[in-house]
C-alpha cells in the first residue's frame, strides 16, 4: 500500500475509521482538535455518527452508550479532559464495554500547558478512575504507530470488553509523517462486528433473553465482577511489548516511551558513536508495563539507567525502580510543561551518569 | 366464555418491589411496560437509567437495561440511539439526576433534539441518599440538608421547572408534565408516556414527560398524604400540561 504524508491526528482518525470506527464523540480541546475535526468530515461518508459533546463528560458518556450497541467507537481528549472522562472510563471497565480513547498529553496538573508532554503517564497506567480497573495502554512513538496501534486497539478491547488507552503527545498529534495506513474494513466486516456482539449488546432482544449493562453488581456481584476483572488483567502478559535498542551490551540503559523515546534513540547513536555503550528500553505497552526487561538486565554489565520523560516529576520511573529495586542508580532526564526533550539535553544527562557509574 | 381483559405486563418481572409503600415508580414501571406492548415494541426497548432510585428499576423491569453514571442517562442514550437507531431507547431519570447534576446533559440532548425519550419522575427530593434539598424542593419543604426549610435568603435556590426550562430551546419535540395521584391522572401519563415513544418510533425526536410523584418516606408523610400534598403544594408549583407539542404545529400547519 502507498505511503502518504500525513497528521498524526488525522492518521489516527483515518486509520479507526479503517478499523470499522462509526461513531466518534468529543470536545474541543487543543492539541487534539484535528482528531474530532477530521471525524466530523469523515464519519458521514461511511455511514457513521460523530457528536460535538456539550463536554468531555458528556462526551465519554456518548461514548459508553455507543459501545454498549457493539458499534466501534472512539473518543478522544487531552489531560485536564481526560481527567474529566475518568468517570464514564470507570464506569466502561466496570460494565466491561470495550471502546477505545486517545489522550493526547498537555504538559502538567490542571490546565496544563497546551504543547507537547507526557505527563500524564501514572493516571494512564495506574488510576484512570475510581475503582482499580485496568486498561492497557498503548504508547505510540512515530505517526506509523500511532495508526497501527489505534486499529489493533478495536481488537483488544473486544478481546477483552475493557476500554483501551492509547497514549499519545502533542508532538505525535501535529506531526507530520509518512505513513502506511491499514485496510479499510468493508461495510459487510463492520456489519459482521456489531453482528457479533449483539449477545452481549445493549440494543433490545427478545424478554426472555434480557441483557443487563451492569449484571450483579448488588449482593456479592460487585465483587464476583471485580475478581472476574482482575483475572483478566492477568492474561496480558502476552500483550507486553517492549522495544530493546542496543541492550546486548550496554553498560547504560535510557528507559523512555513515546516520543522522549524516539528522541533517546537519537541519543543512543550518538553516545555509542563517542565509545558510551548505550542502550534503549522503550516500554510499547506502558500497562501492561516490561517489568521483566529490567529485571533481567545483567546487573554485573548494565551500571546504569537513565529516566528519560517529558514529565516534573518522573513518573514511568516509578514502575523502572519497581522492576530494578536497589540494584542499579537510577538517574533522571525531565523536560515538562510543554518543553521538549532535546537530544542535547539526553546526551549532557547520560554523560552525568557515565561519569559516576562507569 | 371467560375474556381475559386484563394482564400484568410482561415489561416488568414477576417479583414483589422493594420500592416504599405509596412510592409511584411501580405504577410508571407498569404503564411504560403496558405503553410498550401496545406499541409493539419490547423486544427492542432499552432502559438508561440514572442513578438513584430510578436506578432501582433494572431489578423489576424485564427488557435490556443499563445504569448510567450519575446524570449522564441523555448522553448514553445520545450515544446508544446514534450507533443503533432501530432500538427505542428511553432515559428513567429522578430530579436529582435529570435537573442537578446532569442538567448539562438533558439540556443540550433537547437542544439537539435527539429522537429519545426521557421519563422524569419529579418528586422533589433525593429519596435514595436520604432525603436531600433536589433542585425541585419547594420553597419551605424541609429536607435533611434544609433542616429548617427551603430558603432562597439563605443561598439554597428555587425550585427548577424543567419543562419550562426546555421549553425555552427551539430542539424538544413533545413536553408534558403529568401527575399519577389518582387514576384519571395516571391515564393522562400513561397516554403522554405512549405518546412520546411514538414519536421516537416516528423519528420525531427528544420527547420528555415530567411526572410529579411524592416520596412518603422523605416527605415524612403517610402515602395518602402525600398524595394530598402533591395536589395542594406540589401542582401549584409545578402546573400540569402540554407545554410543547410539535405534532399539534405540524397538524396544524397542513
Amino acid at each position: 500500500m502507498a505511503r502518504i504524508f500525513m497528521k498524526g491526528c488525522e492518521a489516527n482518525a483515518e486509520s479507526a475509521v479503517r478499523a470499522g470506527c462509526r461513531f466518534f464523540a468529543g470536545y474541543p480541546i487543543t492539541p487534539q482538535n484535528e482528531i474530532p475535526e477530521y471525524f466530523a468530515r469523515r464519519l458521514p461518508e461511511v455511514g457513521g455518527n460523530f457528536v460535538q459533546g456539550e463536554s468531555e463528560v458528556a462526551s465519554v458518556n456518548m461514548l459508553y452508550g455507543s459501545a454498549q450497541t457493539g458499534t466501534r467507537s472512539m473518543s478522544s481528549s487531552s489531560s485536564t479532559g481526560i481527567s474529566l472522562y475518568s468517570e464514564g472510563i470507570s464506569f466502561m471497565a466496570s460494565a466491561r464495554i470495550p471502546a477505545v480513547v486517545v489522550n493526547v498529553v498537555r504538559g502538567g496538573p490542571g490546565i496544563g500547558a497546551i504543547q507537547p508532554a507526557q505527563q500524564d503517564y501514572l493516571q494512564a497506567t495506574k488510576a484512570s478512575g475510581n475503582g482499580g480497573f485496568r486498561m492497557i495502554v498503548l504508547a505510540p512513538s512515530t505517526v506509523q504507530e500511532c495508526v497501527d496501534m489505534v486499529y489493533e486497539a478495536f481488537d483488544l478491547a473486544e478481546r477483552d470488553d475493557n476500554p483501551v488507552l492509547i497514549l499519545a503527545d502533542g508532538v505525535l498529534g501535529t506531526m507530520m509523517e509518512p505513513v502506511e495506513l491499514p485496510e479499510m474494513k468493508s461495510d459487510e466486516e463492520v456489519a459482521a462486528l456489531k453482528a457479533k456482539y449483539y449477545e452481549k449488546a445493549i440494543v433490545g432482544h427478545p424478554i426472555t433473553d434480557r441483557k443487563l449493562g451492569v449484571p450483579g453488581s448488588v449482593g456479592t456481584g460487585q465483587e464476583i465482577r471485580n475478581i472476574e476483572a482482575a483475572a483478566m488483567y492477568k492474561t496480558w502478559d502476552k500483550d507486553i511489548r517492549c522495544e530493546e535498542y542496543m541492550t546486548e551490551d550496554a553498560e547504560i540503559i535510557l528507559a523512555s516511551y513515546g516520543i522522549s523515546a524516539r528522541i533517546s534513540k537519537a541519543a543512543v547513536k550518538d553516545l555509542r558513536a563517542e565509545g558510551i555503550k548505550a542502550g534503549l528500553i522503550r516500554p510499547i505497552t506502558v500497562s501492561p508495563f516490561p517489568y521483566d526487561v529490567f529485571k533481567n538486565l545483567d546487573f554485573d554489565r548494565v551500571k546504569g539507567i537513565l529516566d528519560v520523560e517529558m514529565s516534573i516529576p518522573a513518573q514511568m520511573k516509578w514502575d523502572v525502580e519497581y522492576a530494578v529495586q536497589d540494584r542499579l542508580p537510577i538517574h533522571e532526564c525531565l523536560r515538562s510543561g510543554g518543553q521538549i526533550m532535546t537530544k542535547e539535553k539526553v546526551m549532557e544527562e547520560a554523560h552525568a551518569l557515565v561519569k559516576e557509574v562507569l | 366464555m371467560m375474556k381475559k381483559v386484563y394482564a400484568r405486563t410482561t415489561g416488568i418481572q414477576d417479583k414483589v418491589s422493594g420500592f416504599c409503600p405509596g412510592c409511584m415508580h411501580g405504577t410508571v414501571h407498569k404503564m411504560i411496560g403496558e405503553v410498550a406492548e401496545e406499541l409493539g415494541i419490547m423486544d427492542r426497548l432499552v432502559r438508561a437509567e440514572g442513578v438513584g432510585c430510578c436506578g432501582l428499576g433494572q431489578n423489576y423491569v424485564s427488557y435490556d437495561t443499563t445504569i448510567s453514571p450519575h446524570g449522564r442517562a441523555c448522553a448514553m442514550a445520545t450515544g446508544m440511539k446514534r450507533s443503533n437507531p432501530d432500538s427505542i431507547i428511553y432515559t428513567y431519570q429522578g430530579d436529582g439526576d435529570l435537573a442537578s447534576i446532569g442538567l448539562a446533559e438533558t439540556m443540550h440532548a433537547a437542544n439537539r433534539n435527539e429522537n429519545i425519550t426521557v421519563i422524569f419522575i419529579n418528586n422533589g427530593i433525593y429519596g435514595m441518599t436520604g432525603g436531600q434539598m433536589a433542585p425541585t424542593t419547594l420553597l419551605g419543604m424541609k429536607s435533611t440538608t434544609t433542616p429548617e426549610g427551603r430558603d432562597p435568603e439563605k443561598g439554597q435556590g428555587y425550585p427548577m421547572h424543567m419543562c419550562e426550562i426546555l421549553n425555552q430551546l427551539t430542539g424538544p419535540y413533545y413536553l408534558e408534565r403529568t401527575t399519577c395521584t389518582d387514576p384519571a391522572h395516571v391515564r393522562k401519563t400513561k397516554a403522554a408516556i405512549k405518546k412520546a415513544f411514538q414519536n421516537q418510533i416516528d423519528g420525531k425526536g427528544f420527547s420528555m414527560v415530567e411526572i410529579v410523584t411524592s416520596c412518603p418516606t422523605n416527605w415524612g408523610m403517610t402515602p395518602l398524604k402525600a398524595v394530598d400534598f402533591i395536589n395542594s403544594d406540589m401542582l401549584k408549583e409545578y402546573p400540569l400540561g402540554v407545554f410543547r407539542d410539535r405534532s399539534k404545529e405540524e397538524k396544524e400547519a397542513e
